[in-house]
């Protein structure tokens, strides 16, 4: 395993291993080693070393880290100005096992994590302003800025956010940081089944009260909640929140519940059991520790109860919603194909990812949505724009 | 600084006829133009200084057309130039001598909207307002909003990835787009994202946006859309210097606020606006800000009290608050009328688009300063203060001897000037044929490299809208090599009006 100290050492390695035609595993913090195609390498780039915030202006709303930087470093650090990451970066690792709040920056942008504030904040890759990296060829180089407006060149944010380690090794981050809310308050509805769900999160998304984040859990999954107004609810709990200053956040939350109440019954969650809800939610928590393979999907929110439908018909599953119904957490019985043949069968314009299941069986089926063949061809010649010899995470996300 | 351009491939010239012909046969009628008085109407975009007629023109009006021009074009190395509705200020849509000039005005439909879903499919030759005035009955609308919005297509936003003054808050085109259809040059039709969030794959939807038309033609769109907010007020803040008025937008946002829009203009455009629109600007004042907070009553009414009270901190000289939404409008007219305005008092002016990073505005507009007296020319400045994107707009008058000249040197000099104090080139009008050869202001050869390996993948030959964006064409063969070399490949001058 190379432990590179510095972005030099990393040049030299991958252009050895260019030189070679050696296979490198291209790790941060080594959380998310359960996410992807299982691969065969030779050995692995561990950019842990890299770490340290080189640059933190709260005016500015920037910061710039070395890739390797823990998420948990870079979070305190900006809640000591009262700012954060607007998108949310959910934590996978104890999906995998992992420990909770060990996950790099660099890993963050790499899978293009983000939360339920996706919605209205927007992803991981809405807030990458740019970045230097080490591409395949052992070539150091950088793209994007560390200001918000910049259209100079192609945008390789956003290529390289959500691209798992295969097209270059980041070895320094630059994003968008924001002032965290003054208020925020998270109205519960009661009782709903998925369709009226997502009618009641449609109805919440297209009111004027600039909701952040909208999710709905079934029965089985609200009584996992170590919320006890969602735990001790009985019944499918539907959560809506919004944030702002403090008369503004009151005001929009008692504005929803007055719109929403002909759904049915509501509550509303402050302080801590809000945030204590949506970090069980971004997290997929009710699936941590669980043996069955998990599924992501992401497609159109009013799609999310049709597709869910077309799988519980074939499968016994257990699942949630996201981004008001655009984004369903699944996780089905164990099998060979871990329910990929139903699972992709049922989407329509979407995708689906197979986050967790046991080696053999991402081995077997494409853990990332196949893509048409012209589409599949072009991903293909860009990523041997970046790395030619295919040395970076070889197979990854095949 | 001469302005040169591949050199026009004589084989193709030379088949100018056969190629027309071809043409026809894939669009029938009107849709291929080659009378040079018909052509002259694409001559140029929004950045007129520069002008080439295309060797033809093409109005394709449906998907197959336009994978058939494009599987011609590759098969018979003829260069594209795609066009939107041609307002690009960066020279974007200059023709090629021997291009095709590639029109998309004919797709001009909204193809779906779904308000439950909160989005629209739009043909790319639809308005950028279109899309708000197709979804306004219901209350909603379409974020980014350029000011060019009436005009410039979604099509052509996607291709420039445009912002607008509410960008701070709601982001550019890259952060309101779910889904593309596109034809690669060969012909070959792809569909990026759809109805939701986040891509499948490598994040190819991001790299399109702001590719400038070098990636391929997009031929549909898919774009969020949001509720219009329930109230917005504007504060109009007149300070007694450029600091000042740098302080109060810093000072506004570490406090936690972000407004829907901050613009601030400095004394020349204040005086230059205040005569043309008559929107009741201080005029002795240094620097005005327009600040608007947009959202509920309860909170527009909390935030502009705070926002009040910061400018009060840091000195502001008057301070109006718009108690109409006349008002309101009227604050804005001033700003948004700069443009027009500034065209009344000088012959020529050139817009620049630099962005630098907030607390460096002061420092910038010092030098700019400097700048102005070597140059020996004026120059005004309107600022999207918020995110630190500067539009210094240089006033000159073509027909004196050397003035264009020296405008283009003072403008390279701002920009380098941006990119030193850690901005960037263009932040919203993109880099075209106007910023092409600073791009090495901002990235070196291996920087470079990887953007145009980027190219190859998409158009190897490179026959999308060469002469853009990249001060050097490569040809991707000699990519593999790990150093670039530099100008080798001739190009002529060409023509300027």
């Amino acid at each position: 395993m190379a432990i590179p100290r510095d972005a030099d050492d990393v040049c030299q390695i991958l252009a050895d291993a260019a030189n070679t035609g050696t296979p490198l595993e291209v790790v941060g913090r080594g959380t998310k080693r359960g996410l992807g195609r299982p691969m065969q390498t030779a050995s692995s780039l561990d950019l842990s070393g890299l770490t340290g915030v080189s640059l933190y202006e709260p005016e500015e709303l920037v910061m710039t880290a070395a890739a390797g930087t823990p998420l948990a470093e870079i979070e305190r650090t900006l809640a000591e100005k009262n700012q954060r990451l607007a998108f949310e970066p959910m934590d996978l690792g104890p999906i995998y096992g992992e420990p909770e709040n060990a996950a790099s920056i660099g890993g963050v942008f790499a899978a293009n994590l983000s939360g339920p504030g996706r919605l209205r904040h927007g992803a991981a890759r809405d807030h990458l302003l740019g970045f230097k990296a080490v591409n395949g060829r052992g070539e150091f180089f950088k793209s994007g800025s560390r200001v918000v407006k910049n259209v100079t060149g192609y945008d390789l944010s956003k290529v390289i956010c959500g691209s798992h380690g295969t097209l270059a090794a980041m070895t320094e981050v630059t994003f968008k940081v924001m002032p965290a809310p003054e208020k925020t308050r998270t109205v519960l509805i009661f009782g709903l089944d998925d369709v009226r769900a997502t009618e009641a999160m449609s109805a919440a998304l297209g009111s004027p009260h600039e909701v952040i984040a909208a999710a709905h859990l079934p029965a089985s999954i609200a009584a996992r909640s170590s919320v006890s107004y969602v735990s001790g609810a009985g019944r499918g709990v539907t959560a809506i929140r919004v944030e702002g200053p403090a008369p503004s956040a009151e005001h929009r939350c008692k504005a929803l519940r007055e719109e929403l109440a002909r759904f049915g019954a509501t509550e509303e969650l402050h302080g801590m059991n809000s945030a204590k809800l949506w970090r069980e939610i971004r997290d997929a928590r009710p699936f941590i520790g669980d043996p069955r393979p998990l599924w992501r999907l992401s497609v159109a929110p009013t799609e999310g109860p049709k597709v869910i439908a077309r799988i519980a018909r074939a499968l016994q599953g257990e699942w949630f919603y996201d981004w008001g119904g655009g984004l369903v957490w699944l996780a089905l019985p164990v099998s060979d194909d871990a329910g990929t043949r139903i699972v992709r069968g049922a989407i329509e314009g979407g995708h689906a990812t197979l986050i967790r299941a046991d080696a053999s069986a991402r081995a077997a089926v494409s853990v990332f949505q196949p893509q048409p063949g012209p589409l599949a061809a072009l991903a293909k010649r860009v990523k041997e724009g970046f790395d030619p010899g295919g040395i970076l995470n070889p197979g990854r996300m095949d | 600084m001469a302005l040169k351009m591949p050199a026009p491939d004589q084989t193709v010239l030379a088949r100018r006829r056969e190629i027309v012909a071809a043409l026809r046969a894939i669009v029938p009628g009107e849709g291929v133009i080659d009378a040079e008085d018909e052509l002259r109407a694409y001559e140029c975009d929004a950045l007129s200084v520069y002008r080439q007629l295309p060797m033809v023109a093409v109005l394709p009006s449906t998907i197959d057309q336009v994978s058939r021009i494009l599987r011609y074009c590759h098969e018979n190395k003829v260069r594209v130039v795609p066009r939107g509705a041609g307002t690009s200020l960066s020279g974007g849509a200059l023709p090629l001598a021997d291009g095709v000039l590639l029109g998309l005005g004919k797709f001009n439909k909204i193809l779906d909207i779904d308000y439950a879903n909160r989005t629209v499919v739009a043909q790319p030759g639809v308005t950028n307002l279109g899309i708000s005035t197709a979804v306004a009955s219901a209350g909603f609308y379409y974020a980014p909003d350029p000011s060019s919005q009436i005009a410039c297509t979604i099509g052509g936003n996607i291709a420039e990835n445009s912002g607008g003054v509410h960008s701070l808050k709601y982001g550019l085109t890259t952060n309101n787009v779910l889904g593309l259809e596109m034809v690669l040059i060969t012909g070959e039709i792809l569909r990026l994202g759809g109805k939701h969030l986040d891509s499948e794959g490598y994040d190819l939807l991001g790299l399109m946006t702001g590719s400038e038309g070098l990636l391929g033609v997009v031929t549909e769109v898919t774009v969020r859309i949001l509720k219009k907010p329930s109230t917005a007020r504007a504060l109009l803040i007149g300070f007694p210097s450029n600091e000042t008025a740098g302080d109060c937008v810093a000072s506004i946002i570490a406090a936690g606020i972000i407004p829907g829009g901050m613009e601030m203009m400095d004394k020349p455009a204040i005086h230059a606006t205040e005569d043309f629109v008559h929107a009741g600007y201080p005029l002795d004042v240094e620097a005005i800000l327009i600040v608007e907070l947009d959202g509920p009553k309860v909170e527009v009414d909390h935030l502009i009290d705070q926002v009040a009270a910061i400018a009060r901190r840091c000195q502001s000289m008057t301070l109006r608050i718009s108690e109409s939404e006349e008002e309101r409008v009227l604050f804005w007219a001033g700003r948004k009328s700069a443009f027009p305005a500034v065209g009344r008092i000088t012959p020529d002016y050139m817009c620049m688009d630099g962005t630098i990073p907030r607390k460096k505005l002061p420092e910038v507009l010092a030098r700019m300063r400097a700048l102005s007296e070597k140059h020996d020319l004026r120059f005004c400045n309107v600022f999207h203060a918020g995110d630190g994107n500067l539009h210094p707009l240089i006033l000159f008058d073509a027909n004196k001897s050397d003035e264009l000249e020296r405008a283009e040197k003072f403008g390279a000099d701002i920009l380098r000037l941006c990119v030193e104090v850690g901005g960037v080139l263009t932040g919203e009008h993109g880099v075209g044929i106007e910023k092409r050869d600073l791009m090495d202001t901002m990235f070196d050869e291996v920087d470079m490299a990887q953007q145009l390996r980027v190219k190859c993948a998409f158009d190897p030959e490179s026959l999308l809208n060469p002469g853009k964006v990249f001060p050097v064409l490569h040809r991707c063969a000699e990519m593999g090599r790990m150093v670039v070399s530099k100008g080798n490949l001739p190009f002529p001058d060409l023509p300027r009006f």
